[in-house]
């Protein structure tokens, strides 16, 4: 899990042209400490829109500006080196601005910036060129992982499909234990619920000497029922919930260091595999919700179509997705620069919809103990990618975009969820009962 | 579909010690005017989309009826209502004919609000039945058409966990109108314990509801003894777990329907396939008997 924390962090190899490797945050044109990348771009635009609310904590000089988009322009300038290092002092300390401030309580994990991306000049001017020696700038990276695996993280993740997809088998494959209330065999008493509840249970799970702290969200009942209008409601009210419950959290005067965060980070959604399209329940369900949560799309049960239907299949939901203007996970307006894009582009056009297996049986194959489902023609490898794309999901939302999952469940859902909360309450953050007391007593 | 019986004397040996009258060539005769004058055979797919309905027929009656269909896109089923469709073929073989009918009902189930999706199903039934009766008693009775549904199809999908509320309601709104025969649809994705259970659910459920589906009748007592082993192995394989495929794949040198996947090939072997077929043309005769039954008792309750 270490190249997960320092990846939020790792400047790409082709930017390590410079002397120094200095994993830091853009600098910014009017010279204030942060790092507006695009995504806070919008993060700061929304804010800037809502008004100029009191919630906009007092700054020096001017409101914040976006800045381009592209931080490579920074190459050229004399004057960006000075920034980093003035920043790299910054960042072990307490707060310089309230934008550090926010993200570092929110995240619940020691993350100054919402998003860092190395700035090396490609050519050396100024103080950075030519250091007369080892700083030891880099072991920040080493300390934030260690205050990292000290402090853990939470990841919530949601399954929504109909029932009999393999929900709860994908997740325990995922994270390769029993984390999912699994309808066990087929001696499941428990009827369809017959309206959609949500069921979350919480796990920690370590490995590497990091603690993650694991919730699983089931949505029994989605689509089971003969009449599915509005079952996607109580999801999209669950998940609203959870925002609330943060932003109280937030806006209390006396909050936590870290508020515990049980905004749902990603939501799974289970594409039953016909080999025709989408079903309208799908297009409903993925319409309303790919605006308040990340969704990535899984083909259920993979192994029910050959290469040439999985192919077709996948083309065919592609191509609806767009046309019907859903924005999974990743999306597109999201991306940062180019690097994301590119990366991103190659997901998005070949590899998502996820066509996955799930299984936890293990079996002999070549000498391996491999997971996977045994069949009376073959053994169905679950990790195998000539088989199914389980290994491209996991890798996928554990190994690489996990970080980013809840950065934009952070920076983009949560943001505008707030931004209109406010905004509906007349620009004022709402009124727990706590801080009434307070203000009250205050007075 | 037997004409008015006669039994013709006519000695077939020279021999007038043995009282032989001769009408034990009646069979005979019956399956001579039998085959001369065709079978018909109507029968109905239902399910929801993406099951392998459509498949499946291609593959039971080795045809290729749905060559040329369009599938609809998701943004074009959410205004669907569920349709009828019909299509036609003549198949013979052996010299004996037999005028097939599909039904198909595109459309059911895949709505948001599949609230009575099975009405236009239950409608178009009672309408052949209906249809018929007016026949029946009109005065052209010889060339009667019959367009009863003998038999439907349904299609239970591997997926869940057993019968879907809309399975459940469909099957009580018909099992009195038609005889039902469930099935469970795309079996390669299940490994055999889990097709186990899942049979032993539906059967369990189909219980609980009182859902009353097609059985098979008894084979006679005197049938011989693998026909009657295969009957047995009929009836408890309900409900068949069916795979159905439109390609040729190349097994052990040999060419055979199935479906290739990176892990294996699935063949006609491996599924319930040879069962279905076979089923078809035992009870082929014995579809029409018990469909008039089912015909019969709709029309009294109509009556009533």
């Amino acid at each position: 899990m270490e190249e997960d924390v320092a990846s939020a962090f790792r400047p790409p190899a082709s930017r390590l042209a410079g002397p120094s490797r200095i994993p830091g945050p853009l600098p910014r044109q009017d010279g204030l400490p942060g790092a507006p990348t695009q995504r806070s771009c919008l993060w700061v635009t929304l804010r800037q829109g809502a008004g100029g609310a009191p919630w906009h904590r007092p700054r020096a000089p001017a409101p914040v500006t976006p800045v381009a988009p592209c931080p490579r322009l920074m190459s050229g300038r004399g004057g960006a080196e000075v920034t980093p290092v003035e920043k790299m002092s910054g960042t072990g300390d307490p707060r310089t601005g309230p934008v550090e401030n926010k993200n570092e309580a929110a995240m619940s994990e020691l993350v100054p910036e919402s998003r860092q991306k190395p700035v090396v000049p490609m050519k050396p001017v100024g103080i950075n060129a030519n250091l007369l020696g080892y700083i030891g700038i880099d072991t920040i990276i080493e300390q934030m992982r260690k205050k990292t695996m000290k402090t853990g993280f939470d990841f919530n993740i949601m399954v929504v499909g109909q029932s009999g997809l393999g929900k709860s088998t994908l997740v325990n494959t995922l994270f390769k234990s029993q984390v999912s209330r699994k309808s066990s065999g087929w001696n499941r008493e428990e009827k369809i619920p017959k309206t959609v509840e949500i069921k979350a249970i919480g796990h920690v799970i370590e490995e590497g000497g990091v603690k993650m702290k694991l919730t699983v969200i089931d949505t029994p009942g989605f689509g089971d029922q003969i009449n599915n209008e509005n079952c996607w409601e109580p999801i999209e009210k669950y998940i609203n919930e959870q925002y609330e419950k943060f932003l109280k959290e937030e806006v209390n005067i006396a909050r936590k260091k870290r508020i515990p965060d049980t905004r749902v980070h990603c939501c799974l959604y289970f594409i039953s595999p016909t080999g025709h399209s989408l079903r309208p329940l799908d297009l409903e369900f993925m319409k309303h919700l790919s605006k308040v949560v990340n969704i990535i799309p899984v083909i259920a049960k993979a192994d029910t179509m050959t290469l040439e239907e999985k192919t077709e299949f996948k083309q065919r939901v592609r191509k609806e997705l767009e046309v019907n203007g859903i924005e999974f996970y990743p999306q597109k307006e999201f991306d940062e620069d180019l690097e994301d894009k590119t990366e991103n582009d190659k997901i998005r056009q070949e590899s998502m919809p996820f066509a996955v297996v799930g299984s936890d049986k293990e079996y002999q194959v070549n000498g391996k103990r491999v997971l996977g489902r045994k069949t009376p023609w073959g053994i169905i490898e679950v990790e195998n990618l000539t088989h199914c794309e389980f290994a491209l999901l996991r890798d996928f939302v554990i190994r690489t975009h996990l970080q980013d999952l809840k950065e934009v469940t952070h920076n983009i859902h949560y943001e505008t969820y707030r931004a209109k909360r406010l905004n509906d309450n007349g620009g004022l953050p709402p009124m727990t009962s706590e801080t009434e007391e307070n203000h009250e007593s205050n007075l | 579909k037997i004409s008015s019986s006669q039994f013709e004397q006519k000695p077939n040996h020279h021999d007038h010690e043995k009282q032989y009258v001769g009408f034990a060539t009646l069979p005979n005769q019956v399956h001579r005017k039998s085959v001369k004058k065709g079978f018909d055979f109507t029968l109905m797919v239902a399910g929801e989309s993406g099951l392998g309905k459509s498949t499946l027929v291609n593959s039971l009656f080795l045809t290729d009826l749905y060559k040329d269909r369009k599938l609809l896109n998701a943004e074009e089923r959410i205004n669907q209502t569920v349709e009828i469709v019909k299509h036609t073929v003549d198949i013979e073989e052996k010299g004996v004919k037999l005028k097939l009918t599909i039904v198909d009902t595109p459309g059911f189930g895949d709505a948001v609000n599949n609230t009575e999706c099975w009405k236009p199903i239950t409608d178009y039934i009672d309408q052949q039945f209906e249809q018929y009766f007016r026949d029946e008693s009109g005065l052209n009775r010889k060339n009667i058409q019959d367009n009863r549904v003998h038999c439907c199809l349904y299609f239970i999908s591997p997926f869940g966990h057993g019968l879907r509320p809309v399975d459940v309601e469909f099957m009580k709104a018909l099992h009195e109108k038609v005889n039902i025969v469930p099935l469970i649809a795309k079996a390669d994705c299940l490994i055999p314990s889990e097709i186990r259970k899942l049979k032993e659910r539906i059967r369990e459920e189909i219980d609980k509801f009182g859902i009353k589906v097609y059985q098979f009748p008894e084979c006679d007592s005197d049938e011989d003894e693998e026909f009657k082993q295969q009957d047995r192995e009929l009836k408890e394989s309900a409900p068949f777990a069916v795979i159905g495929s439109n390609t040729v794949v190349e097994a052990k040198g040999q060419r055979v329907r199935g479906r290739l996947y990176p892990w294996g090939i699935v063949e006609g072997k491996h599924s319930a396939w040879k069962l279905a077929w076979g089923r078809e043309g035992w009870e082929g005769q014995r579809w029409a008997c018990t469909a008039e039954t089912a015909a019969g008792n709709s029309l009294q309750h109509g009556l009533d």
